[in-house]
């Protein structure tokens, strides 16, 4: 602060040197963060189909071994590797996440753009469902409609898209609203486009951007909403490897003082969380270079 | 804001007077998309309510019983009974629980409310501390420290940070214990059990809280903090000490301290992986078994309750709003 106050010619110089170090200091997190999702995807991706390694494969023998060299992660209660089960669990995790993600994205958009675009009585509605549904807080909507549909991996996904629409609904509708009043749109209606193509040629390509980011950092969030369902014994059924369930399958080991059950599976959770938003905050960056910067979660 | 002023009580009474009504038809929206919920669903009340014995009864006697609990209606007519019912205070019986719905919420909300209560106090103090803290040297080292941990423990889920917490105090320290409200063996809460056993909970609860607090404040007095009144009381000598506290934290600080309100909802996501971790016997963990037990009366009534948290939170934050920046007033 006191530096801004000194000598203009101090100032700037002091000003080049600290921008040159954000500066790097970004693209330091850009290239981390990308690592660990090239990695996580490679991970989900490659891992169970080559692994000639069965992660329900159970060895009583091996049971609560620590952190070694032959498994890096430790052994759980039943002797199966944390490390494989880990990979299986944010591959299941990464999915529903992903398939969830879409699913709140798309009623999102869907109900923005339209009250955005028609405005009037239907945008009031709208904005009062919105409203209602911001009111009651997520998980407890998300348990109440996982418990009503239980069991099985399509009331989780149900249940954290239908909570989680609301942001995006409100992100669109307020870009749809804000480029309504361009003059290029007027241009557009002037020149004689009719409804549709104004809406195909020049909201739908102006909201998009928008509604991907929002759909990017939609991700993580699903994920944390299925591992805290799952954690609760809401989620996934038992036997899928998820990493909510993970967390509460060790919580036995864990209470006997074994702590690698319960840690990595979160880690799991937390690592690719941060590489997410991110990769999210660059590109949001990206879209608005005047706003500084900040993580998003 | 110095001089004392009367608060401009009627223009906040009719502030939430309007928002009271306003409140009316979200809850009634609320109860009936429950409704509609579960009549979408697969769940069964009649097979809830006869537990195993359903699978043994008679068809006959499974009809009566459903003729008998009303659940042959179409789900508007049970919605509209039981909101009647619900107004005049009977909000029907547990089926997890075997017990009226307002007696596991009279015997429950206390605890949370204590839980919520502490770990909140706490998240403000301790967020407020270490944004302000932040804010006074942006890009700093402390700065850096502070917010690298608030992302990363706002990525963090609850339940981990839980266990995580019991492993580390409970097990490996041995200076707390891990969960319950009393010892094993004692059936009365003391003042000292309880304050023990709260303690862990509370902590947890209050640091999956925190990020968001220690990210707005440091936002919200860092850029107070480039406001031209600060500068040009900077550029007039004042002493930092006097600008922080006299210009800065005003404009930055209380604004952001009037959103608590907006947290509820929040909170009570916090509640109910915590309570679950610490087997804490409050209102969120029961609603966690309901939602095991498929208990729908209790789980309806919950879903109401928390909704009108969230309102009430949201008049709260929005009179101090109003109290905090008279330019904004009561109108909202």
């Amino acid at each position: 602060m006191a530096d801004s106050l000194t000598g203009a010619g101090a100032g700037a110089g002091g000003w080049r040197t600290r921008g040159a170090k954000r500066r790097s200091a970004r693209t330091l997190r850009i290239r981390t963060s990308s690592a660990i999702v090239i990695l996580v995807v490679l991970a989900v991706l490659v891992v169970p189909p080559l692994a000639q390694l069965d992660q329900q494969a159970v060895d009583i023998t091996a049971k609560l071994n620590p952190p070694s060299w032959s498994h890096l992660f430790g052994t759980d209660d039943v002797g199966r590797d944390v490390l494989l089960r880990c990979v299986y669990g944010l591959r299941v995790s990464l999915l529903v996440g992903v398939v969830a993600a879409l699913v709140a994205t798309v009623i999102g958009t869907a109900v923005g753009a339209l009250a955005g675009a028609l405005g009037g009585r239907l945008d009031r509605l709208v904005m009062r469902l919105v409203d209602t549904f911001s009111s009651v807080p997520h998980l407890l909507l998300g348990i109440f409609i996982v418990a009503m549909f239980r069991p099985g991996v399509w009331p989780v996904i149900i249940s954290v898209g239908l909570t989680h629409w609301v942001s995006t609904a409100r992100i669109v509708r307020a870009e749809v609203l804000s480029l309504r009043g361009r003059p290029f749109i007027d241009a557009a209606i002037s020149g004689g486009a009719s409804r549709r193509r104004v809406a195909v040629r020049h909201l739908i390509p102006g909201v998009l951007p928008q509604a991907a980011l929002a759909a990017v950092l939609m991700v993580p969030h699903a994920i944390w909403h299925e591992s805290a369902l799952s954690f609760l014994g809401l989620g996934l059924p038992a036997h899928t490897a998820s990493l909510g369930a993970m967390v509460s399958g060790g919580r036995g080991a864990l209470l006997a003082g074994d702590w690698w059950p319960v840690a990595f599976p979160g880690l799991f959770i937390v690592v690719p969380t941060l590489a997410v938003a991110g990769l999210a905050a660059a590109w949001r960056e990206r879209l608005n270079p005047r706003r500084q910067s900040e993580l998003m979660l | 804001m110095t001089a004392a002023r009367p608060l401009p009580y009627t223009a906040m009474a009719r502030m939430a007077g309007r928002r009271l009504l306003h409140a009316a038809p979200v809850l009634l929206a609320v109860t009936f998309g429950v409704f509609a919920i579960a009549a979408a669903s697969p769940f069964d009340p009649v097979k809830a309510y006869a537990g195993t014995a359903g699978m043994t009864a008679s068809k006959e006697a499974l009809a009566d019983l459903r003729a008998n609990l009303g659940a042959d209606q179409p789900f508007a007519a049970r919605w509209w009974d039981w909101l009647t019912t619900a107004l005049s205070g009977d909000l029907g019986d547990s089926t997890s629980m075997r017990q009226p719905v307002a007696a596991v919420i009279g015997e429950r909300i206390g605890w949370t409310m204590l839980l919520c209560a502490v770990a909140f106090a706490a998240a403000v103090v301790v967020g407020t501390l270490l944004g302000v803290l932040a804010a006074r040297r942006r890009g700093g080292l402390l700065d850096r420290t502070v917010t690298s941990l608030a992302y990363s423990l706002e990525a963090a889920p609850p339940f981990w940070l839980g266990l995580l917490a019991v492993w580390l105090f409970a097990l490996q320290l041995g200076v707390l214990p891990a969960g319950g409200l009393t010892d094993t063996g004692t059936d009365t809460a003391t003042f000292g059990q309880v304050g023990s056993h709260l303690l862990l909970p509370a902590s947890v609860l209050a640091v999956s809280q925190l990020p968001w607090f220690v990210l707005y404040v440091r936002q919200g007095v860092g850029d107070a903090l480039d406001e031209d009144p600060v500068r040009g009381a900077k550029a007039r000598g004042l002493a930092p000490r006097t600008v922080l506290f006299g210009h800065a934290l005003r404009s930055g600080l209380l604004p952001v301290l009037t959103l608590i309100g907006t947290r509820v909802p929040e909170l009570i996501t916090g509640a109910l992986l915590i309570e679950t971790v610490f087997s804490w016997p409050g209102i969120a963990a029961a609603t966690v078994e309901a939602a095991t037990g498929v208990d729908f009366p209790l789980l309806a009534a919950l879903t109401v309750l928390a909704t009108a948290a969230v309102l009430l939170g949201n008049l709260i934050s929005d009179l101090l709003y109003g109290l905090a920046d008279p330019r904004v007033g009561f109108d909202g």
